[in-house]
């Protein structure tokens, strides 16, 4: 029988603690492929965050640190600064990135800081019980928001990649989806670019930001999570490369 | 370089640490440290080492956080309200158990208080300062010389013991110009740190983490630190004392305070006033024992503070009700004078005793 398909090394082989139909798999998925097929995992660190994926050290197999709430791209730059030699990614999710860590995410890019940045967004915050994000999209119903959230109290939705990409010190910056896998294979793609970006010394900060479903506190099945990406994030989030 | 050379505080510090191998410094301008990263932006790529501005306090002690991650000695520095910031960073570097230096040249508080000498950070230095269940080693050097001695010592400990290690200076040490002698010492015999984030290369993967979530974890994560910190207690304590075999009264002061204290004691016992004084070097580990030890014959403490009271409590819980603790502070960026300290010292005296 041939082998069309198999785990990447990098990937470990264990039991998953993500909820049904959460996009956080695919996207550990993704980036262990392209730490294999760039062969860097013995010089890779990857940095979680706080949130679901503060376990991504169970499911990725390189050198991983777990640090505070918004803070990664400070941890990071103090790695990449003092091990040019290295490859430094971090992982972070829309509360940790777009909310309280909008300082750290900014200035980073702003000095032009040599990471890759995986930047998953889901519209929530996930494992604190489904509460409004700043990229909850109006009207959506989150555990802060029971009537759906409002321009008036709540703002609006706020674009981070748009923001970075003004930053000259952000190279390259693209919105991606899991939603089919037409979508996860261009998704491959940005995330290893971003890393390539890096590999090759590239001068600045490159981040792949991932419309991801979380299907639990959508309150939608697994399949109605992956269209709602499709038919309402998107029209928030347009898909594309917004830098580089 | 071993020649007596004058230098401020602050930049005698940043020598020291770069003297001491420090491969990065992270910091944020705050008044009255500024000399510090001044100084470290010039002479850390003059040694082609690691100087980044960062946007606030919270990333320098997290871009601290990330090169210790990785085994490199880093340090930031601050006064009060960035070490305040710095906080939560601090907890994490002791849940992770990473070394890191952190200098806090105080200034007064609460708030943004003003920029004059104090010593009211204390509490936040030896109670831990962040959330959780954990400590710093904390020094309270009094001299620009002292400051520069117990550098390299700061590195070592944190390296050897996985913690952070607090420096509490002031604005006094931080702008006054010194003698002082620089020299690099010898390292102590250091663990290899294996724990490191340096690529998983021919090994299995590094976890550098703060999180124990399966029951009973965080308890036994809590338990091994707390034997580490016992550890530090045991052997880490250093304290000066002066004249105390025969005093009435032992004055209990650190740092810059210290230095008035001295000045006060000697004018006493020109007086024939029988008053020595214990200085804590280490603020943590407290000098406990000595102090415990004093109070053992019938005498009288004071402990002279720039602040409302903070070390006097860790002075009475060495006594533990043996003898009367007095406190003389003056908080808000006030500096206690000679002379104040020396009507305490004669208020305090027991005129029965002395006539014998």
């Amino acid at each position: 029988m041939k082998t069309v398909f198999t785990r990447t090394p990098t990937l470990k082989d264990c039991p998953t603690h993500y909820c049904p139909g959460c996009g956080h798999g695919i996207a550990h998925r993704l980036i262990a492929e392209t730490i294999d097929e760039l062969g860097i995992r013995g010089r890779t660190i990857g940095i979680a965050p706080v949130g679901c994926a503060v376990l991504a050290y169970n499911y990725l197999d390189v050198d991983m640190v777990e640090v505070a709430h918004g803070r990664p791209p400070a941890v990071a730059t103090g790695m990449k600064r003092t091990n040019p030699d290295k490859i430094i990614f971090s992982y972070q999710g829309d509360g940790d990135l777009a909310a309280i860590g909008t300082a750290e995410i900014i200035h980073a890019a702003h000095r032009g800081e040599q990471i890759t940045v995986i930047f998953i967004n889901n519209a929530v915050f996930g494992m604190t019980g489904g509460q409004m994000a700043p990229t909850t999209v109006l009207g959506q119903v989150t555990a802060t928001t029971p009537q759906g959230r409002q321009t008036t109290s709540e703002g609006y939705p706020l674009q981070v990649s748009e923001l970075l990409a003004l930053l000259p010190g952000a190279i390259y910056v693209e919105r991606c989806s899991v939603y089919n896998p037409a979508q996860i294979r261009k998704t491959k793609k940005a995330i290893k670019h971003a890393f390539e970006l890096q590999v090759s010394g590239a001068q600045g900060l490159s981040l792949v930001e991932v419309l991801s479903p979380c299907p639990v506190y959508w309150r939608m099945t697994p399949v109605k999570a992956m269209e709602w990406i499709e038919n309402e994030m998107t029209k928030v989030f347009p898909l594309g490369r917004l830098k580089g | 370089m071993s020649e007596r050379i004058l230098m401020c505080g602050n930049e005698a510090l940043a020598e020291a640490a770069i003297i001491a191998g420090v491969d990065a410094y992270f910091g944020y301008p705050i008044t009255p440290q500024n000399e510090i990263p001044a100084y470290m932006s010039r002479r850390m790529p003059e040694e082609g080492r690691v100087f980044v501005q960062s946007e606030s306090e919270l990333a320098a002690i997290n871009m601290v956080f990330g090169a210790s991650a990785t085994g490199k000695r880093a340090m930031t520095t601050s006064s009060s309200p960035g070490i305040s910031l710095m906080q939560e960073g601090i907890s994490y570097l002791a849940g992770a158990e990473l070394p890191a230096v952190v200098v806090n040249v105080m200034r007064g508080g609460p708030g943004l208080g003003n920029i004059a000498p104090s010593q009211g950070d204390y509490f936040q230095a030896t109670r831990g300062g962040g959330h959780g269940d954990y400590r710093t080693i904390v020094f309270g050097p009094s001299s620009v010389q002292e400051l520069v001695n117990c550098i390299p010592l700061a590195f070592d400990l944190a390296d050897e013991y996985r913690m952070t290690v607090v420096v509490l200076a002031d604005g006094i040490l931080g702008q006054m110009m010194e003698p002082i002698v620089l020299e690099k010492k010898p390292r102590r015999k250091l663990p290899a740190k294996d724990w490191a984030l340096t690529g998983a290369k021919d090994r299995e993967q590094n976890i550098v983490r703060s999180l124990w979530l399966p029951e009973g974890a965080l308890e036994k994560h809590n338990y091994k630190l707390k034997a580490k910190y016992e550890q530090v207690q045991k052997n880490e304590v250093i304290c000066e004392q002066y004249e105390v075999d025969d005093a009435e009264i032992i004055v209990v002061a650190y740092g810059v305070a210290a230095r008035i204290v001295r000045g006060a004691v000697n004018k006493a016992r020109e007086e024939g006033i029988k008053v020595g004084w214990i200085r804590p070097v280490t603020l943590w580990p407290f000098p406990t024992e000595q102090i415990s030890k004093a109070a053992d014959e019938l005498r009288i403490f004071l402990t002279v503070e720039m602040s409302c009271g903070q070390m006097v409590e860790d002075v009475k819980l060495a006594i533990a009700g043996k003898a009367p603790v007095v406190l003389y502070g003056r908080p808000g960026g006030s500096i206690p004078t000679v002379e104040e300290i020396l009507d305490k010292i004669k208020q305090l005296t027991i005129p029965t005793k002395r006539a014998k």
